[in-house]
């Protein structure tokens, strides 16, 4: 004998929750959290440090969490920018979750932080499930990776909000196609926009800021059909305002 | 691979029904798992069987439903299976603003209890 009781909840329920409730409270405070998604290699880092400086010279108020499994490199690297910047360890997990990102924020984020960027832990499949409650997702590619790269990993590609192909300075000897990467993005999300950047030579670097920007004066950002639900089921929703389809 | 921590999130939210009175132990979970969940079944039925050691859960089985991804075009109300990799331009009109139909679950349906003895429940009918 048995019964067979419904529970119809979203297996990853509480951490939407968890990361629903840090949005608010994070634009309440006036904070814009973006997440930066990408697989190891593709120069997370060395685009977040450029990004980080050029914001300082701007007068906005930035800050970053940058998230391994180990070594604290990238958090050295990032501080040379001037910014404040936290290590996490995350000790073998191969994502963030929204949890581990408010603890890791309770204490240290400066109160007049404006953008709080956080590189998530390199990997385009395990942190494309979590919502950390970034109010901008945003997904990197370097010229090197090939071309069909938002193809294998469509969850990522499909729910980023904007994406940013690294290492334009190398394009030419890598044999990069940037037709065939467009196309690949456009099939998994529509309509999003790609953004052409070097941090060497410090090309495209202010769009991602100027994203960043309109995301906290209120605007809203793309949204990707991935993200969209008509039926029922666990979807996310990382944007923390009204939606506004156009 | 982050179907473990998926795994726990089911026992942990199994466990919390079983304290709510729902069962003492669960036979087996079924699960809605949608095309474009991003979860490998076979790797979840892996991390299951070890995340339910010593639970309420101890030798549950674990049914998976696939979902198979959809899409419907708003404007001209075209709908599609989106494939894998998916194709969420309209095929009809080449819209970029569909809506999912479906592919998205990651959804805990039902659980399985096991019966308990009628001297169990009369004593579970006292706790409360």
């Amino acid at each position: 004998m048995c019964r067979v009781v419904d529970l119809q909840q979203a297996v990853l329920a509480k951490n939407d929750r968890s990361a629903q409730e840090l949005r608010d409270e994070l634009t309440a405070r006036g904070t814009v959290v973006v997440n930066l998604l990408s697989s190891p290699g593709s120069g997370k880092t060395a685009l977040l440090e450029a990004e980080l400086s050029l914001a300082r010279q701007r007068g906005i108020a930035v800050a970053a969490l940058t998230a391994d499994l180990a070594t604290e490199n990238d958090a050295t690297r990032l501080a040379r920018s001037g910014a404040p910047v936290k290590q996490v360890l995350t000790d073998g997990l191969c994502h963030l979750e929204a949890g581990m990102l408010r603890s890791h924020i309770a204490g240290w984020l400066p109160g007049d932080t404006r953008l709080l960027f956080v590189e998530n832990v390199g990997n385009l499949v395990c942190p494309a499930s979590y919502d950390l409650g970034e109010s901008l997702r945003v997904v990197l590619a370097s010229v090197t990776e090939g071309e069909d790269k938002p193809l294998k990993y469509p969850t990522a590609f499909g729910l980023a909000h904007l994406v940013v192909v690294t290492k334009q300075d190398i394009a030419e000897a890598a044999g990069f196609d940037r037709a065939a990467f467009l196309a690949a993005v456009q099939q998994v999300n529509p309509g999003v926009e790609v953004v052409f950047t070097s941090a060497r030579r410090g090309e495209g670097l202010g769009v991602l800021i100027d994203h960043a920007c309109a995301v906290h004066a209120g605007h809203v950002p793309h949204q990707p059909v991935m993200a969209r639900t008509a039926g029922q089921g666990h979807v996310h929703h990382h944007d923390g305002v009204v939606h506004t389809h156009s | 691979m982050h179907e473990m921590s998926i795994a726990l999130a089911v026992v942990e939210q199994v466990e919390d029904a079983a304290r709510s009175g729902s069962g003492d132990a669960a036979e087996a979970v079924r699960l809605q798992v949608g095309e474009l969940a991003g979860v490998v079944p076979d790797a979840l039925r892996f991390c299951f069987t070890l995340a339910c050691a010593g639970t309420v859960l101890d030798g549950a089985e674990l049914d998976i439903d696939p979902v198979t991804a959809r899409a419907r075009c708003g404007p001209c109300t075209t709908e599609w299976d989106t494939g894998m990799p998916p194709q969420l331009c309209c095929p009809n009109c080449g819209g970029a603003t569909a809506d999912m139909v479906s592919g998205r679950e990651l959804q805990i349906v039902s659980v399985r209890w096991a019966d308990r003895p009628a001297h169990d429940r009369a004593h579970v009918t006292e706790e409360r």
